[in-house]
């Protein structure tokens, strides 16, 4: 029913981003996580790269982690399903002698079979593809899909993130966002499904923090269907940026807002459009709000978002150089990888920065609220 | 200057403030050796007017215009000039009681012994008269006058 | 001379025998000064000063345990203790079993009570436990950091829709009516003529002062305080006392009682020994008649007809202020609560078994009814199962003692908790439960002149204002030990309790982990 035991998220977290698609290796993002290499217990390290699978661009490329043959064919069965099967392979790993225990570890390039569609006309594609993803992590012992989304991947286990990355042959990928994460966890050792990034269609969550509000968010998202089986309190934040932005249509700031919400006091002194709306958000997503420190980088379709808690307990800095966007648990994670940004500074609590390719050139530190627009 | 006020409403009869007032005036200043051993020798200040459901606390008005003043044949009823509180000077009161027939509000009660006027000093010296302090219902109250 | 042996001619009123004291009244005779305050204060006549000796003495026979005599006592020299006529010890046979018949048989009537349930079934809330953030998490300082306890009671949709184009952004979705609370906690119905003017008011006036709100109950809505009405909720009863147009519309909410959790099942009773003139005209009744509400609403005998009534209000208050249903907590009550929710109900009120009143059948009383902690786990969890959690809130009432239940009551679901023996307590109110004869020596429960006096609205709104103000800074010094610092994280997050002392079956009923787990 629900975990025990849950899981401390921590604790470096970092992401680069191409404003202008051009295509970043592996290598970079894997450079600058090792540079936090002493935040990490060597427990738990990953990474999402979006842009990944041009030639499968249309479809959704399922990624799964298996125990052993019979699960992985009880997934295959739900899989096949539902959905028409264009191609699957085996990720490529390569041996690395300090990663032990290692999953069966295959990806599945697939659209919603038609007849799926015609039967839940009510539901898009994506929610279908979700519904078969909470399908197997719920009742397919063994099983674990860990990434969902057309065009990206999720790449993770239990190991050093620089580990990791060997494992993945991650250097052999260009993207144009990548985000990572080395883990320090207190609870569930050995479970390679417990590392982040954490992964639902186009959302990757990467996490440095603990959720206290953990308990309500995840039975405020059991009312839209979302299940948290990933024993990790980072689930929930993919969960509702996926329910936020693509389910109910915030625009990034206003679902952001409504996750990091200012302080009642600040509200007050809004101009009163931006205050009724930041009212009407706080109100109506009480249980979405995060409570407790965080700092999260997020990869999807359109960007990268980079957001720390309303008080600030977490660090994050960020730097810009051209049209490239870096974020980062240390300021020296950054300068590894770019050592003379344009402008590099420090998130302020509660306030998003939001990547979005051809913007990068705009971004920098913000006095006080932005005011929102509708574009963003 | 301070002034006592009573608020009728609040009045629940219980007579506290006679019993702290006599406390308050009494030698020992302890409840109970100045019951035991002064109670019929002092009068309180204070007292309790009380018809059906309706009471309040009565004291001296300290008048601006105090006809017991007026009224005084030897000047024991005189204005303290720093508070403007009208007192009794114990001494030079030989109990010829005018005061007690003129006080319009019937605030002045005969003392037991050598028959002198027994009233409200205001509780000069303390920091709030006795019968405010002890109200359990704030129905006895110090305002400020600055008239 | 007499002809009858069996019937004499004028019958004589029978003494009660059988009826025991129930409390020892104590006067140390080196304290007491004979001073006669207990006297005068004591509005069962327990006191008397015999002026031939000089000394005053008790008569323990009527004294009901309210201990005004010993408050005001300036010597301390009484104290009161319970009877020391002892039974034989017995498993079934308690004294109070004893002492209900004796009453009966002397009677005949109905067992009356005051008050909550006082039976010795278990509080669940002190088998529930809170969390405190350690190491992984860092605990949030009340007193220097932000700490939110605003809440917001009323319907609300799913999303919000933002429109605008290109230009700032504005919410395109109207948000129904909601009462706006600084602190989770409201002053829950006490109809004026079970208690006081004086005591009215004071709720009124404080719920003002602290931000909050206070139920007027049954009982209407007196005119001197109709201009309080933006703190105060009105009630609708079986009665329907005080209802008109007027009286709802003023009020900031309104709400249908359906039931209490003192007495599910039956109506409200006030005896006509409490209703004199003023009560009277407020609730539209003859002096001096007994208040007798009926059991059912007479046009509610199924959730559509609650649901016309739902409509029928919001109608005649223009869709502008929340409706709630207040129900009391029963067996079936997360299907009832689901209806109601359903039915158009804003915010859904439970009562639990151990609420309170003026006056009810101690059977009912006792007996009747489910503990609020397992109502409102019930009712929140179907709620959400049936995906309408977010349609009304939920407020819970029944016997909240401290703001630790008030904290484990929002961490099981609720948006907010009524409190209304607590309120009473901190205006005096000693819980000798003898609220239904009028005679309450502190001027709570009373409508007698001599006795409302004795509760000052000023000192009792100050020590409501004071009760509200130390528990919002309990919650919070709670929820930040929690590393919480919005209300909206602490509510119906389960993770944050644990429990001891509570079968496998209750911690499934909550979904509330066991200590150590």
């Amino acid at each position: 029913m629900f975990p025990n035991g849950k899981d401390i998220s921590g604790c470096a977290i970092s992401g680069i981003m191409s404003g202008d698609r051009t295509p970043i290796g592996g290598e970079r993002v894997i450079r600058s996580i090792a540079v936090m290499h002493d935040r990490s217990n060597g427990l738990g390290g990953g990474f999402a790269a979006y842009g990944i699978y041009p030639e499968h661009g249309d479809q959704y490329a399922v990624h799964l982690m298996c125990d052993d043959g019979a699960a992985k064919k009880a997934a295959e069965d739900v899989i096949l399903a539902r959905s028409h099967l264009f191609h699957d392979e085996p990720i490529p790993t390569r041996p690395v002698r300090v990663i032990r225990h290692r999953p069966l570890l295959h990806r599945y390039f697939i659209r919603i079979k038609d007849e799926e569609l015609a039967t839940n006309y009510d539901m898009t594609e994506d929610d279908l593809v979700v519904s078969l993803v909470m399908e197997i992590n719920s009742h397919v012992d063994g099983a674990f899909v860990f990434s969902s989304g057309k065009d990206m991947g999720v790449f993770k286990g239990v190991g050093y993130p620089e580990d990791i990355g060997e494992f993945f042959r991650l250097e052999e990928y260009k993207a144009h966002v990548w985000i990572a994460h080395g883990r320090f966890p207190t609870n569930t050792t050995g479970w390679w499904g417990g590392a982040h990034p954490f992964g639902l269609l186009d959302w990757a969550v990467v996490h440095n923090g603990e959720i206290s509000s953990y308990g309500i968010n995840r039975r405020y998202l059991a009312n839209f269907g979302y299940h948290c089986t990933l024993r990790t309190d980072t689930e929930v934040i993919a969960y509702l940026f996926d329910l936020l932005i693509r389910k109910h249509g915030l625009p990034i700031r206003a679902a952001c807002t409504a996750m990091a919400p200012p302080f009642w006091s600040q509200i007050e002194r809004m101009p009163a459009e931006e205050r009724e709306l930041a009212r009407a958000l706080r109100v109506v997503y009480g249980g979405a709000l995060l409570n407790g420190p965080f700092s999260v980088v997020v990869g999807h379709s359109k960007g990268m978002i980079a957001l720390n808690d309303r008080i600030k307990l977490r660090p994050m800095a960020a730097a810009r150089e051209g049209e490239m966007l870096y974020v980062a648990s240390e300021e020296a994670a950054i300068r590894a990888v770019c050592p003379a940004p344009d402008v590099l500074w420090h998130a302020r609590g509660g306030v998003p920065i939001i990547g979005e390719f051809g913007k990068v050139r705009g971004l920098g530190p913000r006095p006080a609220l932005a005011r929102m627009t509708a574009a963003s | 200057m301070r002034r006592i006020v009573a608020h009728e409403q609040y009045c629940i009869g219980c007579r506290l403030c006679e019993i702290h007032c006599l406390v308050q005036h009494s030698r020992s200043k302890k409840i109970i050796k100045a019951f035991r051993d002064e109670r019929d020798a002092i009068v309180p200040g204070v007292q309790v007017e009380e018809s059906g459901a309706v009471s309040f606390a009565l004291q001296c008005r300290h008048c601006d215009e105090a006809p017991c003043i007026e009224a005084c044949m030897t000047g024991a009823m005189h204005r303290d000039s720093q508070t403007g509180a009208v007192l009794c000077d114990q001494e030079r009161c030989v109990g010829c009681w005018m005061c007690i027939m003129v006080c319009p509000v019937g605030a002045i009660r005969r003392g037991p012994e050598r028959h002198v006027a027994s009233k409200c000093d205001l509780c000069l010296g303390e920091d709030y008269p006795a019968c405010v302090a002890n109200c359990p219902n704030e129905a006895i109250v110090l305002e400020e006058d600055d008239g | 001379m007499s002809t009858s042996t069996e019937e004499p001619n004028q019958r004589i009123e029978p003494r009660k025998w059988l009826i025991e004291p129930d409390f020892i009244v104590e006067r140390d005779p080196d304290r007491c000064v004979q001073c006669q305050v207990c006297v005068r204060q004591c509005a069962n006549d327990v006191h008397e000063y015999d002026p031939e000796t000089g000394l005053v003495s008790s008569d323990s026979s009527t004294c009901v345990g309210c201990h005004r005599c010993a408050t005001l006592c300036p010597t301390g020299a009484i104290s009161i203790r319970r009877s020391e006529l002892e039974f034989r010890p017995h498993g079934n046979w308690t004294a109070q079993a004893l002492r209900d018949i004796y009453k009966q048989a002397e009677t005949g009537g109905v067992l009356l009570s005051g008050m909550g349930n006082d039976g010795p079934l278990p509080v669940y809330w002190d088998r529930l436990l809170l969390n405190a953030s350690q190491v992984t998490n860092p605990s949030i300082d009340p007193l220097r950091e932000p700490m939110e306890l605003l809440t917001h009671l009323g319907r609300k949709p799913d999303s919000v829709r933002v429109a605008g184009n290109g230009g700032p952004v504005s919410t395109a979705t109207e948000l129904a009516p909601q009462l706006m609370l600084r602190v989770p906690v409201m002053f829950s119905a006490m109809s004026y003529g079970s208690i006081s003017y004086n005591a009215s008011m004071a709720l009124a006036r404080a719920a003002k002062e602290a931000g909050t709100f206070a139920n007027s109950g049954e009982g209407g809505l007196h005119r001197d305080i109709r201009p309080h009405g933006e703190n105060m909720i009105v009630q609708v009863a079986s009665g329907r006392f005080g209802v008109d147009t007027e009286y709802l519309n003023l009020a900031a909410a309104v709400e249908i009682k359906i039931g209490q959790g003192a007495k599910p099942g039956i109506g409200g009773h006030l005896p006509g020994e409490k209703v004199d003139g003023a009560v009277s005209a407020t609730r539209m009744i003859p002096e001096g008649t007994d208040a007798l509400s009926p059991a059912p609403h007479h046009d509610i005998y199924s959730i559509e007809d609650l649901r016309q009534l739902i409509y029928a209000i919001k109608e005649a208050t223009r869709y502008r202020k929340p409706v709630a249903v207040k129900i009391a907590a029963v067996h079936n009550v997360a299907a009832i609560a689901s209806g109601c929710v359903r039915a158009g109900a804003d915010i859904v009120a439970l009562d639990g078994y151990r609420g309170g009143t003026g006056a009810a059948p101690t059977m009912i009383r006792n007996n009747v009814g489910i503990p609020i902690e397992f109502a409102l786990a019930a009712v929140d969890s179907r709620l959400r199962e049936e995906g309408i959690r977010n349609q009304a809130s939920i407020v819970v009432a029944g016997g909240f003692r401290n703001s630790a239940d008030v904290v484990k009551a929002i961490a099981l679901g609720a948006d907010a908790v009524y409190i209304a023996t607590a309120a009473l307590v901190a205006m005096g109110c000693h819980l000798c439960q003898k609220c239904y004869t009028g005679k309450c020596n502190w001027g709570i429960a009373t409508q007698d002149p001599y006795l409302t006096r004795r509760l000052n609205p000023n000192i009792a709104t100050r020590r409501l204002v004071n009760l509200l103000r130390g528990w919002a800074l309990e919650m919070k010094e709670m929820m930040g030990g929690m590393g919480i610092n919005a209300v909206e994280s602490l509510r119906g997050n389960r993770d944050h309790l644990r429990g001891v002392g509570l079968t496998d079956r209750e911690l499934e009923i909550l979904e509330v982990e066991p200590a150590g787990r």
